[in-house]
């Protein structure tokens, strides 16, 4: 099956009830089984700027590159896989981007933002994330985080500082420890997964995981994942009937088929040859 | 705008130290931040390690103990308003920042510039320089890190609840803290029985923010709780559920005490109870 047949993708972003703007920027493209999303910052429109960039510049760049080749193809110096290569480098160059934008307008100077992108391909994901925007997988009934925030609180429960439970009661939230655009350099974090039919994987920035409990959000998903944009607005509605402090935006995606990239026995042997 | 204690005994206010520094100590001996002269007060009694705006209290291995809140303790995690019990002496931690900046404000995300390096309590290495994501643009790109390398991820489990940390655990009360107080939330519990059909008669009562009714594949269709009431909606299915005999559209619909609602052949009362 193609990944546009394989996936149902579904995306929808809401201010929220106390911003007047929304800084979060969405992006799909079917065509790929590509998802992106992104929650900006900065004074004025500086995060809306930041974050349609880094949105934009990952969908376009990753879009074009896949238009006459393969994401399992392997880079003949590294072997590492183009997929992989292609999230990784194209979140590092919408970094450039907005440093560089920030860096010659006084307007944007310090704009930022986080990103979390999915390119699935070949029954898999690549997953690519800088900052607190975040990935679940709903797989069966059970909901996990695929990412892990890069936040002062996420260090501090790793280190053992503060327990889960607690983390809900702290005052540091919203303090990232990586972002896109803020320095020269960023280290964007891939991880690789294996997907299976049936599988319902949601982006989302924190607008909504700061508002609905993760129970709430399995909930959801589980019960209306044959309904995509009900299970979209649902979940904004939650956020917003809790008080919608923050922008709030999700991305879904329904696993319905495999997606395999076919491999010919041409395609086969060129590879063994290769060896 | 830091956080402070007020040191009291029997009621009368001694004394208040500010939360000034990353980690401050409380003991019998001169040389501690918050010094109590009795001997019930071991010399290096307790201490607190303040990180931006949460504080966390941690025992020192006292002879006679700390309690928060009348809880024996070892370690915790401090709320405005705890109350320290060190022998006859009451340090109450007051933390009341948040009332001073906007909410906006205080929610917005910001960068912190260099990475944390994981603190330990006990250790009490110095805060990580913090700035706002604008003015500080030009510093030490953030590289300590190694490159990651991909590689298959071990998701974490969030279906299981985490255990509790056995140190805040007793201090805390039952009333387990949620992110977001479900302010407004209706007190009063909604049923729905079932009219007719095999289960005819069996009630459920709709504890959850979301209920779904039916049969997948065929038709099902939501209840949900909000903080205006309970609305339902339709899911699934090429027929939509009926309310008083009339169908559904896309829209949520509110539910009213005694409405019916018809799904898949079922009858269903929908009421508020007691």
């Amino acid at each position: 099956m193609k990944v546009t047949e394989a996936l149902e993708i579904f995306s929808q972003t809401h201010p929220g009830m106390v911003r007047s703007h929304n800084e979060d920027s969405v992006a799909c493209e079917p065509a790929y089984g590509l998802a992106v999303l992104a929650d900006g910052m900065g004074g004025y429109n500086a995060g809306e700027v930041a974050s349609g960039i880094a949105v934009s510049v990952v969908v376009t760049e990753v879009s074009h590159s896949l238009q006459n080749a393969s994401p399992i193809d392997r880079d003949e110096t590294s072997d590492e896989e183009l997929g992989v290569m292609l999230l990784r480098n194209n979140i590092q160059k919408a970094n450039a981007s907005i440093f560089h934008a920030a860096e010659s307008q006084p307007q944007y100077s310090g704009m930022g933002t986080t990103i979390v992108s999915g390119l699935f391909y070949d029954n898999r994901v690549v997953v690519g994330h800088v900052g607190d925007s975040r990935m679940y997988r709903l797989r069966g009934e059970v909901l996990e985080t695929v990412t892990r925030d890069h936040s002062l609180l996420q260090e501090q429960i790793d280190g053992g500082i503060i327990s889960v439970e607690d983390a809900r009661l702290s005052k540091n939230k919203n303090l990232v420890t990586r972002a896109v655009g803020i320095d020269a350099q960023v280290v964007p974090e891939i991880h690789v997964l294996d997907v299976l039919v049936g599988d319902v994987y949601l982006l989302c920035s924190d607008g909504l995981n700061d508002m609905v409990e993760d129970e709430d959000i399995q909930s959801t998903l589980y019960a209306l994942q044959n309904n995509l944009p009900l299970a979209a607005s649902q979940l904004i509605q939650m956020a917003n009937d809790n008080g919608g402090r923050d922008n709030i935006s999700v991305i879904l995606v329904k696993v319905k088929g495999g997606f395999s990239v076919p491999r010919g026995w041409l395609a086969k042997s060129f590879a063994w040859f290769k060896r | 705008m830091a956080a402070k204690l007020i040191l009291s005994m029997d009621g009368a206010v001694l004394k208040e130290f500010p939360l000034n520094k990353e980690r401050m100590t409380i003991g019998r001996k001169e040389h501690n931040d918050v010094a109590i002269d009795n001997l019930a007060v071991s010399g290096e009694h307790a201490a607190i390690v303040t990180i931006l705006h949460d504080s966390f209290l941690e025992d020192l291995d006292s002879t006679n103990g700390l309690e928060v809140n009348g809880v024996p303790t070892k370690k915790h995690f401090l709320q405005n308003n705890d109350v320290i019990g060190i022998g006859k002496y009451r340090l109450k931690y007051i933390s009341d920042q948040v009332t001073q900046t906007t909410p906006a404000d205080f929610e917005k995300t910001m960068v912190m510039r260099s990475p944390p390096k994981q603190f330990s309590p006990g250790a009490g290495n110095p805060p990580t320089n913090l700035g706002p994501a604008h003015g500080l643009a030009g510093s030490r790109p953030m590289q300590s890190e190694a490159l990651e390398k991909t590689g298959k991820f071990e998701a974490q489990k969030i279906t299981a609840p985490a255990v509790p940390s056995q140190a805040a655990a007793p201090a805390v009360p039952e009333s387990a803290p949620k992110p977001v107080p479900q302010a407004g939330v209706p007190q009063q519990v909604a049923v729905v029985q079932v009219l007719t059909g095999p289960n005819a008669g069996k009630e459920l009562e709709l504890i959850k923010n979301l209920t779904t009714l039916g049969k997948p594949g065929l038709q099902v269709a939501v209840l949900t709780r909000r903080p205006q009431g309970y609305f339902i909606t339709h899911v699934e299915g090429a027929s939509f559920p009926l309310v008083n005999g009339q169908a559904l559209t896309n829209q949520a619909r509110q539910l009213k005490e005694h409405d019916v609602i018809e799904l898949a052949g079922i009858k269903m009362e929908f009421y508020f109870k007691g």
